[in-house]
């Protein structure tokens, strides 16, 4: 167990800029999950960590100790791999020894500890198997068992789940989670989506080209994204963006779509009409009839709720989530509440917020 | 129903066909054989009158003991197949452990001149041991291994071909072998012997039944080097026994021959199950 430090982490392969400068402090038996959508270079951040990449720049910190000039065997950690990568001509119990037998443990210990992390995973009548009689999910638990003999520091996975189906992918989830939280290492955690990031992670590393684009507990990056990239990659269906201008003296926003709203909780700084892009998540909208209206082309009825697409009248897209069934008719009138904007700068896309009092 | 009514109606036609040619295959290539081991059994005189028997005869035994133990001008099979035992095995075995190295290290390391070291190992594919024999048996020579089990195996104990083909294997290796055991903390060697040998057992049965026949049945360059009869091969052996067509003693010839065949039909059957996984079956 320990804490982990990236400083100014960049990579590049060749002329192409992978990662721009990562910083990231994790707290020891944190469990951190790297995501973004694929060529973000999680994947590559992640090996740098590991040592499978070395960083153009930047160092890598691991319980206070520099292991950035280290092979990956001396930084005493642990990765489940994509494809799991287990040996195939080995049993379940000699992959888990494996690293051990390495590490000249004494006999006894390798058992004692295979047994117990075969005992946590519910693999013990597997030992003796060998990886291609597994299905995918207990490939996928001896992986992890692998993983958890070495009693690392630093746990990591690399979209361990992708390849498993929706309804097992679901299962595992939890079971890393509690796994994690029960063995106390800390972890770090990359993949792609957004509802693994959400409910694995203590704290998510939103990456965006190479950048972290922010650094957040899950629910703070739901409720306030740090850019405008961020605030459509998390959520689904993902936030609406609308056109408008900083009108009021800073204290309300003249939407393209025709209606201005005043801000909930104070003044952006800034000169009126400078353009600006407000973002509203579709289960925020409420219909209205005094909203403004919007042309549905699409209902999608999801049982419980119901996502409506359409358009405002300057052609803006929106999307709308309703509670139970779709109202009738093709055409709407929502309002945008004040409470549920999320302003964010123009061009730029970052967040705008009222300077602190 | 149009389906089911023309396979019950060509069937048997066409099976009829199919068993005809199958049979005429293996006449073909059984007939030579069928001959030489009916020749085996019948006394010089009788294929010195130019009969070709196609049936047993009485002297068998007398033929092969001969054979086996030689006369007094001639050594017999035994210490000629115990030379060409030597040399098929030490060729077939350091072929394998020569190319399974290099293979390794073509593949896994990066190092500079890699593509080099490939691409002339490569180009040695077109540079076989008949293209190459004179320089060879100067260096041979000059070496004083003419006449030494060394100067018959060391020159055809590297291959190009199974180079490539454990490269090819080992391309297909995933990445993430190569990572998980560089976490599991095993060094490059420790990986070969781990990981990359057991993965290559069935290749390397194939190989082995290949580059055993291959080396057994040399012909051209032990023809050249082993002039003397300490080191001389069973089919070497052969070709000297043939001498001059007059004084030729065809049924000793033909037990030889025969003899000669035991080994390599030996290991192809015993190694056939890994032989056949070796080519086909990937484990991975």
């Amino acid at each position: 167990m320990a804490t982990l430090t990236l400083s100014g982490i960049r990579k590049a392969f060749g002329a192409t800029q992978v990662l721009h400068g990562v910083d990231l402090e994790v707290a020891d038996g944190e469990m951190i999950v790297i995501v973004g959508a694929s060529g973000c270079g999680k994947s590559t951040l992640l090996r740098i960590v590991a040592g499978l990449e070395t960083a153009t720049e930047g160092r890598v910190l691991i319980g206070g100790r520099d292991v950035t000039a280290l092979e990956p065997a001396d930084r005493d950690i642990a990765m489940v791999f994509q494809n799991y990568a287990l040996y195939p001509h080995m049993t379940v119990r000699e992959n888990m020894a494996y690293g051990l037998k390495i590490r000249r443990l004494p006999r006894a210990e390798i058992d004692k500890r295979v047994a117990e992390a075969a005992g946590l995973l519910g693999i013990e009548a597997l030992l003796d198997r060998r990886p291609r009689q597994l299905s995918g999910g207990q490939r996928q638990r001896v992986a992890m068992g692998r993983a958890i003999v070495r009693e690392p520091k630093l746990f990591l996975f690399d979209e361990p789940l992708s390849n498993l189906d929706a309804k097992l992918r679901v299962q595992m989830r939890a079971e890393i989670r509690r796994l994690q939280r029960r063995l106390g290492v800390t972890s770090l955690f990359v993949t792609h989506d957004q509802t693994e990031a959400m409910t694995l992670g203590d704290r998510l590393v939103v990456m965006h080209e190479g950048h972290a684009a922010q650094v957040a507990t899950p629910m703070e990056i739901f409720e306030r994204p740090a850019d405008t990239y961020v605030a459509g990659f998390i959520g689904s269906p993902a936030m609406n963006f609308l056109e408008g201008t900083l009108t009021g003296g800073g204290s309300a926003v003249a939407l393209k779509a025709g209606a201005v709203i005043a801000f909930a909780d104070g003044r952006r700084p800034g000169p009126d009409g400078m353009p600006l892009t407000i973002g509203i998540r579709p289960e925020h909208l409420v219909p209205d009839e005094h909203g403004l209206p919007v042309a549905l082309d699409l209902v999608e009825p999801l049982g419980s709720e119901t996502v409506l697409h359409g358009r405002l009248g300057d052609g803006e897209a929106l999307a709308i989530r309703l509670a139970g069934r779709a109202p009738s008719g093709d055409r709407l009138r929502v309002a945008l509440p004040a409470a549920a904007l999320h302003i964010f700068a123009g061009e730029a896309g970052q967040r705008l917020d009222p300077p602190p009092a | 129903m149009s389906n089911a009514a023309s396979t019950t109606d060509a069937a048997p036609k066409r099976d009829w066909v199919t068993h005809a040619v199958l049979l005429l295959g293996v006449v073909v290539f059984a007939l030579p054989i069928w001959i030489v081991l009916m020749g085996s059994t019948h006394d010089s005189a009788t294929i010195g009158r130019g009969e070709v028997p196609l049936l047993p005869g009485p002297h068998a035994l007398e033929n092969y003991a001969t054979a086996w133990s030689g006369t007094r001008d001639r050594i017999g099979a035994q210490s000629m197949m115990l030379n060409s035992m030597v040399m098929a095995l030490a060729i077939a075995l350091g072929k394998i452990a020569i190319t399974i190295v290099s293979a390794f290290a073509v593949v896994f390391f990066r190092f500079p001149g890699r593509q080099l070291a490939f691409w002339a190992i490569f180009i040695t594919l077109m540079l076989p041991v008949e293209v190459r024999i004179f320089p060879t048996f100067k260096v041979i020579s000059d070496l004083g291994m003419v006449n030494t089990m060394g100067g018959l195996i060391i020159p055809v104990i590297a291959s190009a071909t199974a180079t490539l083909l454990f490269r090819q294997f080992f391309m297909t290796i995933p990445d993430e072998f190569v990572e998980a055991a560089k976490i599991d903390g095993a060094g490059p060697m420790r990986f070969f012997w781990d990981v990359v040998v057991p993965l290559s057992r069935t290749n390397m049965a194939a190989l082995f039944v290949i580059l055993f026949v291959y080396g057994w049945n040399q012909y051209l360059w032990p023809l050249l080097v082993a002039t003397d009869a300490e080191v001389e091969t069973v089919v070497i052996g052969m070709v000297k026994m043939i001498g001059s067509e007059a004084n030729t003693e065809w049924n000793l010839v033909m037990a030889t021959c025969v003899l000669a065949l035991l080994p390599p039909v030996a290991v192809v059957m015993l190694m056939q199950r890994w032989f056949v996984r070796g080519l086909t079956e990937t484990e991975k």
